[in-house]
């Protein structure tokens, strides 16, 4: 293992809305789980965390007028340059909450790709407990994020079990370790175009433009007729 | 530089009166919005194409050409003509003829239109609107440029020795911008054959304009149009103006709070804080509208909305005042100062004639006799290539 040069950036989105919250608590310890993981095996972390809850009134803004404001452009700038990511959501109506979803609705879709993420979620009852893995994890696909193999859900009654400390802890390393190989940095070096992009995507950062595209020949003069078999 | 107007044609209720203007009332108010615009001095007036309620645009072409009857300084445009859901061939004719009636004063902004639903009414596809859009163009400027036409594409059935009239006044091709928010392909378009280039510049900061923009700068050189600078820009903006800026933030809220598209969403203060929105005095109008010449350099055409979200046609016209009398002068003259003289001259038709022609006489097109099918033979004016010899019968 080599040890990192500068301390991997871990972001961490919290949709809990109380405070303290016991969402944000549960991203805590596994923000706080990787840190210590990583210093036992000499490298660093900085954390960053986006509380959804002060961003709420932008996060409606950009979904009804794409007007991205102050604390959208950081939370974004942030994510831009995480090297992994701790997503936590409440769930209320068996679904990650409206404002955990919608945060991750507005974003470009290429903010995120390849980037691991831990998911987690708090709940009132167990009955809850597939949200993670059935939707959560479906929309993280979608953004063709890394999402790591243990998902780690807390119901009131996971808060005085052992267990859930276990779970942290093996989410934790499975996101340390996805961090340290590396993997983000190199699908994005190295396979990059071969996802579809939007210009001015990833937080306005995807600007690379392909002139030697059939539209671009078409827009300049060429025609998109497919070439007719010889008569 | 030129400065002007554009309206989208929205028919919307006054959130302070209540009232929703009739489709006639709305469409008188849009004529004296746009002689007014002449009268206070702008040079620009442009309306854009809608095919669905609350629009009234259908038909831009017969609002501009009436216009231009009632004008004689203004030149009149589009924000945005449809290249999609249009048959390339109408645009050609259409927009002749209005260049014809106008005597050369206006011009033409291309869009592709985002509404999906309205794409079917005409016979295509949302799916393919950039193919569609790009082909279209191509077509388009060979329809203007030669006199017949043989062409196929994807999108429209052949055309075979066709010849679109009536031909472009003095055979000169009407001036195009092509516009656009985030296409990479339509600026390249733009570069690729010298025309304008348009960033609408109303719901994204000045930065993510400036990327197409630059892009466009750098492909109209690539093709030799000439450098960077004499790349042709427009840029969109919007502004509510009053004498002290707080009476413009106390008149203009209620508009922006019910405004169709960002209504119901940020805040005044937020939507000018993150967009080229000024809500204040003149001078705020200027200092902002001169930051937009910071980020991108000299551009030709700034354009502002002033008439929308159900404004009724006393404010606009008030707008128009203020606009006409208190921002653009000094806009004018602080640009100027500030202008490079390399940067290209705003595209007017008389410009493109001198470049084409220098002091020399226009081309006049003059049909040869109808040959009663309108088809046969290769030269359907007296000047154009040699007629095709027929044997004597």
């Amino acid at each position: 293992m080599t040890t990192p040069k500068e301390p991997f950036r871990l972001a961490v989105v919290s949709a809990g809305t109380s405070d303290p919250s016991s969402t944000r608590m549960l991203a805590d310890r596994i923000a706080s789980r990787v840190a210590a993981l990583a210093q036992e095996r000499g490298g660093a972390v900085a954390i960053d965390v986006i509380d959804l809850r002060e961003l709420a009134g932008e996060i409606t803004t950009a979904i009804v007028s794409q007007l991205m404001g102050p604390k959208m452009t950081r939370a974004i700038e942030v994510l831009g340059r995480a090297d992994g990511i701790v997503a936590s959501a409440p769930v209320y109506k068996a679904a990650p909450s409206g404002l955990f979803s919608s945060f991750f609705h507005v974003l470009d879709n290429d903010l995120l790709i390849a980037k691991p993420v831990v998911l987690a979620a708090t709940a009132g009852t167990a009955r809850h407990a597939l949200v993670v893995d059935e939707q959560m994890r479906s929309l993280f696909a979608y953004l063709r994020t890394m999402t790591v193999p243990t998902s780690v859900f807390a119901a009131t009654e996971d808060w005085n079990a052992a267990e859930l400390g276990e779970r942290i802890g093996r989410a934790a390393i499975e996101l340390l370790l996805l961090m340290e190989s590396g993997f983000a940095d190199q699908v994005r070096s190295e396979s990059w175009k071969s996802y579809q992009h939007e210009y001015g995507s990833a937080g306005g950062t995807e600007l690379d433009i392909d002139l030697s595209s059939d539209l671009m020949r078409l827009a300049t003069g060429g025609s998109a007729l497919k070439p007719k078999r010889p008569e | 530089m030129q400065f002007g107007v554009f309206s989208v044609s929205d028919i919307t209720r006054d959130p302070i009166s209540g009232e929703t203007p009739s489709e006639a009332e709305r469409i008188e108010a849009i004529v004296k919005i746009a002689v007014k615009a002449e009268e206070v001095g702008l040079d620009v007036f442009a309306i854009g194409e809608h095919h669905n309620p609350p629009f009234f645009s259908s038909s831009p072409t017969t609002l501009l050409a009436h216009i231009a009857a009632l004008t004689e300084r203004l030149i009149l445009t589009t924000a945005t003509t449809l290249i999609t859901t249009n048959d390339p061939v109408r645009i050609a004719e259409e927009y002749a003829m209005l260049q014809h009636l106008a005597k050369g004063r206006m011009d033409l902004m291309l869009g592709r239109g985002n509404t999906a639903p309205v794409y079917p009414w005409f016979g295509q596809d949302i799916r393919q609107g950039l193919p569609l859009a790009l082909e279209n163009y191509n077509l388009l400027h060979k329809l203007w440029r030669e006199d017949v036409v043989d062409w196929e594409g994807q999108f429209r059935t052949p055309l075979q020795g066709f010849t679109s009239t009536p031909r472009p006044l003095d055979d000169v091709p009407p001036f195009v911008w092509h516009g656009s928010i985030r296409t990479p392909e339509i600026a390249e378009q733009a570069a690729f054959y010298g025309n304008g280039y348009f960033a609408n510049h109303i719901f994204w900061p000045t930065s993510h304009s400036k990327r197409l923009i630059d892009f466009y700068r750098q492909r109209f050189e690539h093709y030799g149009h000439g450098t960077r600078k004499q790349a042709i820009v427009g840029v969109g903006g919007q502004a509510y103006i009053a004498k002290r800026s707080q009476d413009a933030v106390k008149e203009f809220r209620p508009y922006f709070d019910e405004a169709p598209v960002y209504g119901h969403g940020p805040t005044l203060e937020e939507f000018t804080q993150g967009t080229p929105l000024t809500v204040g005095s003149p001078q705020e109008v200027i200092d902002k509208t001169l930051t937009f010449h910071d980020a991108f350099g000299d551009y030709q055409r700034q354009m502002f909305l002033i008439d929308h979200a159900g404004m009724p046609l006393g404010m606009v016209l008030d707008q128009l005042e203020l606009l006409g009398g208190e921002v653009v002068p000094v806009l004018r003259k602080e640009l100027a100062s500030r202008r490079d003289p390399e940067s290209a001259d705003a595209p007017t038709h008389a410009g493109l004639v001198k470049a084409k022609y220098g002091d020399g006489p226009a081309r006049q097109p003059r049909p040869n006799a109808n040959r009663g099918d309108n088809v046969t033979g290769a030269s359907p004016y007296q000047d154009s290539a040699p007629a095709a010899e027929y044997p004597e019968i």
